[in-house]
């Protein structure tokens, strides 16, 4: 496992990336959701809503770094703010 | 009265619509045939080519070897390192198309007959790397098949070309799976069948020709691929496609060998392809049709 | 057709599953690690947090790796996506000549790609090339190895040849598909060329066209070889596309950081296309 290079952010990040799909796993078999439509122009299921909100994350982050010199925590902030409000009313 | 009229009126509409018929079947004819033209000729150029000495296809041009030989064929049969890459590149394509057919047929079973949990999702997620760029997974495969050993082996290409193959076979798969009613499943299932001797000895049998498409493509996209095979290689399992850049040598490239080698890699896709003809149209559109 | 609701069909899908994880997911996470570090060799390397991917979306390279990608693509899209259409409207719809005509149009996709780069490299050549010598014969100066517009030119050629085919055999598997009984009551109805071509033919055919778009859009967004072979990204930089640009990054220069922030920057762009090519689709499918 030596040349896959970790680092212990990666490392964190990759667990709380498998988490997230390890409880939505759970929740769906617990209790399958059904497609609604929210403020996104589709009909979305709750994992497609994580899908958008992940991804849109990631581009968050990369206009983040790639315009302003401040902290990357507050990219996180606003993140994980948008990604609630993705699934909670997307 | 009004027939009298109408009758030359209407023969004469008949005749100029046959006529009129008459070409665009001729203009379609001549269109198809232009491009069919268009697709020909670079490939009977290196034909041509391959027919040459390097002394007459740098003196000048001609439309066909004024000088017939077939000494540049003779290179590569007659040298190992030549003919090998053809040995190694027909090894890892076979490889691959049995992995890609035996994962995938159940894969795009499950997926055009049944609903759980998180399948969109993960149809998606394969899709994805049938799109994603292979340079994009390249930096660390070299890393990543080295540490289990497998380095410079066929095996190594065959399951990095999984890593598009799959996801298509499973697209192409499921499209064509999807064609058949679920009844037979069903009825099948009453009659006592077991799931695996219903998946050999009835569902396979009904999708045979969505299999050999199925095969046909994973064939082709693994065939065509050097980036990936180049990088996973380094002698014993030399594809030819990179074999070919060693035509470069110190007194410039030996331009009779590479057209040599370039038809020979032509040949093995249209052997394949005369076998699926009549499907591959369907195929194309991913059994979606 | 109605699906049933079945956990098990999971352990259908597992060997898939596992194989292509091995493949996409070990290597994912490793480019992500790569990435936030800056590595000199097995044993040392410095977490540098993201300033590879500052760098690299401030790169020049990049952007204009990028820009020339998105124009190549477009152009790609512009030019295959009509032309396959007519292809296939051309195509004889039965019989000995349909096959030949489709084994024929189907070569060109079943060349290694790197050959398809030295047969254009040839052909191209004013010297022992038939193209670049007819067209220097017609008095028009033309050297793709010296002059970036003949270098795009060539390659945008090349691409046309090297995969029309792809559209046009789609569409013409679409078109098959047309029941004979449509084209019976437009003709009674006397209906135009291009109203049959707009209202009978064009709605069948969209289902294959998008797969026919994503296709080509993806598969030019990641082109390497073809143009690699054929120009080698020159004249100076003109026909360098992403993958190149990335290619050079980690196997000229060996930059693991770099060339993995800028993997990851790319494969992103990937994930958004296809994500929306992936919903259009199915909306497709849903509507049917």
């Amino acid at each position: 496992m030596n040349w896959m290079a970790w680092t212990l952010p990666t490392a964190i990040f990759f667990s709380v990336i498998a988490a997230i799909l390890l409880c939505m796993t759970l929740y769906e078999v617990r209790s399958p959701c059904i497609e609604r439509k929210g403020f996104l122009p589709i009909a979305t299921t709750r994992g497609d809503r994580l899908f958008i909100g992940l991804l849109t994350s990631a581009y968050i982050h990369l206009a983040y770094v790639g315009l302003t010199d401040m902290s990357l925590w507050i990219a996180l902030g606003i993140s994980c703010v948008w990604l609630f409000i993705v699934m909670r009313w997307g | 009265m009004t027939a009298t009229i109408n009758k030359p009126a209407r023969f004469s509409g008949v005749n100029s619509g046959a006529k009129r018929k008459v070409d665009t079947q001729l203009r379609r004819k001549l269109g198809i045939s232009a491009y069919i033209l268009f697709v020909l000729v670079p490939i009977y150029w290196l034909l041509n080519m391959s027919f040459k000495s390097n002394e007459e296809i740098l003196g000048g041009l001609s439309l066909w070897p004024q000088n017939f030989t077939l000494d540049n064929y003779a290179v590569i049969f007659s040298d190992p390192s030549w003919y090998m890459g053809y040995v190694n590149s027909m090894t890892y394509v076979s490889l691959n198309v049995i992995i890609t057919l035996l994962v995938a047929l159940p894969a795009a079973y499950a997926f055009s007959r049944y609903k759980f949990t998180g399948d969109k999702h993960l149809f998606f997620w394969l899709l994805t790397n049938r799109m994603a760029p292979p340079a994009v997974f390249l930096l660390p495969f070299f890393q990543l098949y080295s540490s289990v050993g497998l380095f410079d082996t066929h095996l190594a290409v065959a399951l990095a070309h999984c890593l598009f193959n799959v996801p298509l076979a499973v697209w192409i798969l499921e499209g064509f799976m999807s064609g058949v009613p679920r009844e037979i499943d069903e009825t099948a299932y009453i009659d006592g069948y077991s799931f695996h001797k219903f998946f050999l000895k009835i569902f396979l049998p009904l999708i045979r020709s969505g299999i050999g498409v199925t095969a046909f493509f994973c064939f082709m996209f693994s065939w065509v691929e050097l980036l990936l095979a180049r990088t996973l290689t380094s002698v014993e399992a030399k594809p030819i496609a990179a074999i070919m850049t060693r035509t470069v040598g110190a007194t410039g490239i030996d331009w009779g060998v590479l057209a040599a080698a370039g038809v020979l890699t032509i040949i093995p896709g249209l052997l394949v392809i005369w076998f699926v003809r009549n499907h591959v149209a369907k195929g194309f559109a991913l059994g979606r049709v | 057709m109605t699906k049933v609701e079945n956990n098990k069909a999971w352990f259908l899908v597992l060997p898939v599953f596992l194989l292509v994880a091995f493949s996409a997911v070990i290597p994912l996470m490793t480019v992500v690690n790569y990435s936030v570090q800056d590595i000199f060799d097995q044993h040392t390397a410095y977490f540098v947090g993201a300033e590879w991917y500052r760098e690299m979306l401030q790169d020049p390279r990049l952007h204009d790796s990028l820009l020339r990608q998105f124009i190549f693509s477009g152009c790609v899209l512009l030019i295959e996506i009509p032309l396959g259409i007519a292809v296939a409207l051309m195509m004889p719809t039965k019989g000995r000549a349909a096959s030949l005509c489709l084994i024929l149009l189907a070569i060109p996709l079943l060349i290694p790609w790197n050959v398809v780069g030295t047969i254009w490299q040839v052909f191209g050549r004013a010297d022992i090339g038939l193209f670049g010598w007819a067209i220097n014969s017609l008095g028009i100066d033309y050297n793709y190895a010296a002059n970036p517009m003949d270098a795009w030119f060539t390659v945008l050629l090349m691409d046309v040849w090297h995969w029309t085919s792809l559209v046009a055999l789609l569409c013409y598997s679409g078109l098959r598909a047309i029941p004979e009984a449509y084209y019976q009551a437009a003709r009674i109805d006397r209906a135009s060329k291009w109203a049959i071509f707009r209202y009978i033919q064009l709605p069948k055919l969209k289902s294959v066209l998008v797969i026919g778009v994503l296709l080509r859009f993806m598969d030019s967004f990641m082109i390497y070889t073809e143009p690699f072979v054929l120009t080698g990204g020159g004249p100076g930089n003109s026909t360098t596309f992403l993958s190149q640009t990335l290619t050079k990054m980690a196997v000229g220069q060996f930059d693991l950081g770099p060339a993995a922030a800028f993997s990851l920057i790319y494969f992103l762009i990937v994930l958004l296309v296809s994500w929306l090519f992936f919903t259009t689709i199915s909306h497709l499918d849903k509507a049917k």
